[in-house]
């Protein structure tokens, strides 16, 4: 059961406030923000009572969405249903910001209003809610040289038009019907991979956490195919088709989702409702099907000046036609390290000191297979023993691999039925976000 | 918050709003009233506007009419007289053929919250329970409950009831779970909605139509349900195993709550539902969203309370990625303590280390108490991290370093002396009160080990003027009366300025009183003042208590899928991550098919060929108890804090002999055996603990009647070489609970433990407390120890003369013999003797295995 629901900007500006019950005092929403501001790092945050009151809170999109209730609601539902909240403000309002709450609040007291009643969660659907919402989205998207970037030479179509901009898939879903936006569906496989690797380069952990994604602006749409490779096989024993197994521990499926075909031919048959809705998740742990896609070699010593020398060596072993891009490598530093000079092999690489966070970062824009770069760091840290090296590492990589999934996942075909009357785009999309952590070489010498 | 201009605005929108040029033009009126909204929800008072805005509710505008009922909602209680005005346009709209229109118009009605207006809602709502559109019957339902809460006092209307009742049946899966709501809030004085078997069928059956927050809300009002057989209660929990692997968190979450609940008298099941939720929890902890991470795990640290190697193979999951918030991460390190054995232990300390340090400062010290914890089970790997820690010469790590050290050094005496080694030159990165109240303490136990002990309280003696910590002062003035006892020729100097300075200068009660005390402790000299000081510096014979036993699950199973293990600060789950090895590697499955009260008839049957080997003592008490049948309980549980205190009063009772000062000791070195925590631990809070506990000890003495106690010698020499898990086992099998253990091997070798005895024919159940005691020594020996005895001699004489009297018992038996104390409340003879029968068999029958 819900009390209130109020959103706030990370300054504590009130965007959105809702009372569902009358119960409480109107004073909520200062009383949250003086307590959460106020809270120590080691304090946890998301639930916080006072006099009470219970707060409990997601953050999302830098807002804080915050929910009031009594001490025995399941935070599960709570924390749940605020996320979902969020996911639907950002279906109707294309993005989630500060200013994409504040411009279209009308809609968003709407779908309030329609999804929760006197505190009890009525629907969350976006098949259910579109019958009721009625205020059009205002969408906050300012002009950008990049939409002329399309257009090629006297208004003909250029090779960039035939993919995806990035932000085609940040916008309202319910535009469609007046501003004749083009009916599209996304298909987005999203892996996220956390990798350890032991100083001696050996695999110490390895996790994939994959979801499969359906964006859908199309009005209607009755079902929808998606196939899977056939060699998808789910648990350690099971093993199907011919080549290399793809090869996932556990997999959970939307509960709209179908299966009558998955057994047999790996087909995933739905009605996709209008928005985003998460189709499938599944989970690999510690059994990689390839080897991760970096490596690296430091070297890591004290010259006789007193500083601290870093020679990275960074081996990219993708196959050389594909590529990682927005690699960044994160190599925390002794406290107090005052100044970084840096020998980099390419301009277009940069790398600098954080004090805040003690770390020194290493951005390379993209990153072809087969590549080798070197990076050497030399660092001016005053008092430097032989234990402040013990403060170096372990060294984090932060990567996205395009068109390529770490377990092997491949969509082979997207059928839409009954075939769409209009022109109709299907974008499909992978999308890899892994955070590597890769010890150096540490001793008490 | 407030807003600038304010006024200004409201006049502005206001001379908009009656403008009859923007009320005719639809879009502009809209937008004027987006800009009242807009102005409100930043937290403007714009109830000026009031009437301007009832006029614009009348509009044929759907969206126009929603902004407007949102601006009413919210004032409609500072203006009820205006607010009439609205009731005629919502009663027209309820009447309205779009369906959309009707249902607003029957929500808004019911959320203005105006007791006055009761009447004229009354009929459009039990209209609208008849209405053919579920969306209208959805709000229709719900607004019953809203006006039973506005005028909560007033009769419920039977009629009405009954029409939510039936509308349970109702197509739509949302009106269901509606009427559900509706009617626990109406009937909330009759313990809400009625729950019989039709009903929870009904509902059961229905369970798939609902979407997840209808599922949530079944399974939350189902948990009042009783199965009538054990038949139907299988059924239902077959029914709902589906739920239970749901990849939602909230359907996982509540179906586990409900599982719960209904096995509360089938713990076997409840440990069963445990180990199958445990794939959907560990897949929450990776979920996307780190809030519902850290509900997973806060929910994970109350599952391992009950089966603590739960996630004993998990542990990789729980290794904090390097962006992860600072919450969420220590969260993590307390599972992970809990998770440590043999196989994972190198792993998880190599992963501990690299948080050490960590940029979050908290973390790093989280990541060092943690290493500490699992020190006490693998301290030379441990300490080898920490020694090297301090190389770092970072003030919050190194402090946190020296306070875990304390805190080690007070459990593993073994590790003094790395620790003594380590500690030089510590106090010049030491920043913190915290961390030099931990150097100055090690440095007054350990001072004769240090060599550079009086340099450093020196240095501190000589800056005790800016000195603005309370807690290091006192703590100063401890450790320089420590080294003095030890090293007088460099410490007597110093020790004088203190005192000085402390006595004439300080303006600070504590710090003065205490330097006067030690001031005239020495007075008496220098015998008197090393009897006060040089107490106990640990408890050896206790080092490592196997972490308490596992809960069973009804402790937590009220707080499960609540908001409360979530709030619960660090300090709840610091006494709960009592990690251990054998802890996590103890299989729960042994006691899981076990009743709660065991019939021990059976083991009656085992005793008698076993009757030979019994002492004579413990003979004839076998014969008298086969009379009547006896069943032991763990239920209800006893905490080890409870254990401690009603013990203490028993110990107290039993020493009364002895002069008070020696009660002082026994009290306090007692419950240090326990709590394993000292944070004072100078002089001045025994005496303290000695006066604030006499009171409640004369009150004791009235019922002393109540106690009895009972001392008892087996011969089963093998018993204190048998590994703690299956001494522990066999007593669970019998329903006695061990709390704490000392470590195999040690001497002298103690168990505690506790049950609840149940005669058929006595009126209640009585508490049974017990020790078990292995001293192996000679008599002559223990005699010799007594003599020995400086410090503490309370304790240690009250022990010896337990000893003594334990060998005299048994001079006829030979001399291994644990002796047995046990502690009875209420008195009750018979009981006590069968348990001791039972207690004797069970000793007998492990021994006998063993040998």
């Amino acid at each position: 059961m819900i009390s209130q629901i109020f959103i706030l900007s990370s300054k504590g500006d009130h965007l959105i406030y809702k009372d569902f019950r009358g119960e409480s005092g109107g004073d909520a929403v200062g009383v949250f923000y003086e307590k959460v501001t106020a809270l120590t790092g080691d304090q946890p945050p998301v639930v916080m009572s006072h006099k009470g009151l219970h707060f409990v809170h997601v953050r999302q999109g830098g807002l804080y969405w915050v929910a009031t209730t009594t001490a025995d609601s399941s935070p599960f539902t709570i924390i749940e249903f605020l996320n979902r909240l969020s996911a639907l403000v950002k279906d109707y309002c294309g993005s989630l910001s500060e200013k994409s709450v504040q411009m279209n609040f009308a809609l968003i007291y709407e779908l309030l209003d329609e999804a929760v009643d006197y505190g009890y969660i009525q629907t969350t659907s976006s098949d259910v809610l579109k019958n009721f919402i009625q205020t059009e989205a205002v969408s906050s998207r300012p002009f950008s040289l990049f939409d002329l970037s399309n257009v090629g030479l006297f208004g003909a179509e250029t090779q960039q038009s035939k993919v995806a901009p990035s932000s085609a898939a940040t916008r309202p879903i319910q535009s469609s019907r007046e501003q004749g936006g083009k009916s599209e569906i996304f298909v987005d496989v999203i892996e996220r991979m956390s990798v350890v690797i032991g100083s001696n380069g050996m695999l110490m952990k390895a996790d994939v956490e994959g979801e499969i994604r359906v964006k859908c602006y199309l009005p209607n749409c009755s079902e929808m195919r998606i196939g899977l490779n056939e060699e998808f096989s789910i648990g350690k024993s099971q093993l199907r088709g011919y080549g290399a197994a793809v090869r996932v521990d556990e997999v959970s499926f939307h509960q709209m989702v179908r299966l009558d075909e998955f057994d047999s031919h790996r087909i995933l048959r739905l009605c996709p409702s209008q928005g985003e809705q998460m189709v499938m998740q599944y989970q690999l742990s510690d059994d990689l099907p390839s080897a991760p896609p970096f490596r690296l070699f430091p070297t890591i010593e004290r010259d006789s000046g007193g500083r601290l020398l870093m020679y990275l060596k960074l081996r990219c072993d993708l196959p050389p036609k594909s590529a990682a891009i927005n690699v960044a490598a994160t190599i925390p530093v002794p406290k107090g390290s005052l100044s970084l000079s840096q020998e980099l092999s390419s301009p277009d690489q940069s790398a600098e000191l954080k004090p805040q966070s003690r770390a020194v970062v290493w951005k390379i824009p993209r990153f072809t297979g087969g590549m080798q770069l070197s990076a050497l760091f030399k660092l001016e840290v005053p008092g430097l023993s032989s234990a402040s090296l013990l403060e170096v590492g372990p060294v984090g990589l932060s990567f996205e691999l395009p068109k390529l999934t770490a377990t092997g996942l491949q969509i082979r075909f997207l059928r839409l039925s009954p075939v769409q009357p209009g022109p109709s785009q299907r974008w499909v999309r992978f999308i890899n976000i892994t955070d590597l952590n890769i010890f150096t070489e540490r001793s008490f010498s | 918050m407030p807003y600038l201009g304010g006024e200004e605005t409201v006049r502005e929108l206001r001379r908009a709003l009656s403008n009859p040029n923007v009320q005719s033009d639809q879009l502009r009126y809209r937008n004027t009233i987006l800009k009242v909204i807009r102005a409100m929800s930043q937290g403007v008072d714009m109830s000026g506007l009031f009437s301007e805005m009832v006029k614009a509710c009348a509009t044929v505008d759907v969206v126009q009419k929603k902004l407007v009922y949102v601006f009413l909602c919210s004032y409609a209680a500072l203006n009820p007289e205006l607010s009439l005005l609205v009731i005629n346009t919502l009663r027209k709209d309820c009447q309205d053929p779009n369906p959309m229109v009707r249902s607003l118009a029957l929500r808004n009605m019911t959320n203005l919250r105006l007791p006055s207006l009761v009447e004229y809602v009354e009929q459009p709502l039990a209209a609208g329970l008849r209405d053919r559109a579920a969306c209208v019957r959805r709000v229709a339902v719900l607004g019953w409950a809203k006006l039973h809460n506005l005028q909560a006092s007033s009769e419920i209307d039977a009629a009405v009831v009954n029409e939510l009742y039936s509308l349970l049946r109702d197509p739509d899966p949302v009106v269901m779970v509606n009427c559900l709501r509706a009617l626990e809030e109406i009937l909330k004085d009759e313990g809400g909605v009625a729950i019989n078997k039709p009903i929870t069928h009904h509902l059961l059956n229905r369970l798939k139509e609902c979407d997840i927050w209808g599922q949530c809300q079944v399974l939350r009002v189902l948990q009042r349900y009783r199965p009538q057989s054990e038949d139907e209660l299988f059924d239902i929990l077959s029914l709902l195993d589906a739920s239970l692997v749901s990849p939602h968190p909230p359907i996982m979450a509540a179906t586990l709550s409900l599982f719960l609940s209904l096995c509360s008298g089938q713990p076997a099941v409840s440990l069963a539902a445990l180990e199958r939720v445990r794939g959907p929890l560990l897949a929450a902890c990776g979920s996307g969203s780190r809030e519902m991470r850290f509900t997973a795990l806060c929910h994970i640290q109350l599952l391992l309370r009950s089966i603590p190697g739960l996630m004993g193979a998990h542990y990789k999951r729980f290794f904090c990625g390097y962006a992860e918030p600072a919450y969420i991460k220590q969260r993590k390190m307390q599972v992970l303590v809990e998770l440590v054995n043999d196989e994972n232990v190198a792993m998880l300390l190599d992963e501990l280390k690299g948080y050490c340090t960590d940029v979050n400062a908290e973390t790093a010290q989280a990541a060092i108490t943690a290493i500490g914890r699992i020190g006490r089970s693998y301290s030379d790997r441990c300490l080898e991290i920490l020694t090297g820690l301090l190389g770092l010469k970072q003030d919050h790590i190194t402090s946190a370093v020296v306070q875990t050290m304390r805190d080690l050094v007070w459990v593993c005496p073994q590790c003094s002396d790395t620790v003594c080694f380590a500690l030089e030159g510590c106090e010049e990165t030491l920043q913190d009160s915290q961390g030099r109240q931990a150097l100055l303490w090690l440095l007054g136990v350990y001072g004769e080990r240090v060599s550079s002990a009086p340099y450093t309280l020196e240095v501190f003696i000589d800056g005790v003027r800016s000195e603005a910590s309370l807690g290091v002062k006192m703590e100063l003035l401890t450790a320089t009366m420590r080294l003095f006892l030890c090293r007088p020729a460099e410490t007597q100097d110093m020790l004088g300025r203190l005192l000085h300075y402390c006595i004439e200068e300080e303006t600070d009660m504590c710090v003065r009183d205490q330097a006067l005390l030690y001031y005239r402790l020495l007075h008496c000299g220098i015998e008197e003042t090393r009897k006060v000081l040089q107490g106990r510096r640990s408890d050896p014979s206790l080092g490592v208590l196997i972490g308490r036993p596992a809960e069973p699950v009804s402790q937590w199973a009220r707080s499960f899928n609540t908001l409360e293990p979530l709030r619960q600060g660090s300090i709840e789950t610091e006494s709960v991550s009592r990690g251990s090895p054998e802890h996590t590697m103890f299989d729960p499955k042994p006691n899981a098919d076990l009743s709660n009260t065991l019939d021990c008839s059976r083991i009656e049957k085992v005793h008698s060929d076993g009757d030979g080997r019994c002492s004579d003592s413990s003979a004839d008490i076998l014969a008298s108890s086969v009379a009547a049948p006896l069943s032991l309980s763990l239920f209800p549980a006893l905490s080890p804090e409870e254990f401690e205190r009603l013990w203490l009063q028993q110990l107290a009772l039993h020493a009364e002999q002895g002069n008070e000062m020696e009660k002082g000791y026994i009290v306090n070195n007692t419950s240090q055996r326990f709590s394993l925590s000292r944070s004072f631990p100078f002089i001045g809070q025994d005496l303290w603990l000695t006066r604030a506990r006499r009171p409640a000890e004369k009150d004791e003495e009235a019922g002393k009647e109540d106690f009895v106690w009972m001392e008892e010698c087996v011969r089963c020499p093998t018993i204190p070489r048998c590994s703690p898990q299956s001494l522990q086992a066999a007593m669970q099998l019998v329903n006695i609970q061990t709390l704490a253990f000392t470590p195999p091997q040690t001497l002298p070798w103690r168990v505690y433990l506790y049950t609840h005895t149940c005669l058929d024919d006595a009126p209640h159940s009585t508490l049974i407390l017990g020790e078990l005691l292995y001293t192996g020594e000679e008599p002559q020996k223990a005699e010799v120890h007594k003599g020995s005895a400086d410090g503490g001699v309370g304790a240690e004489g009250i022990e010896d003369e337990q000893a003594r009297q334990g060998m005299e018992a048994t001079a006829d038996g030979g001399q291994e013999a644990v002796k047995v104390t046990l502690r009875q409340q209420p008195r009750d003879d018979k009981a006590l003797k069968g348990f001791l029968s039972i207690l004797t068999t069970v000793l007998h029958t492990l021994s006998s295995e063993r040998a």
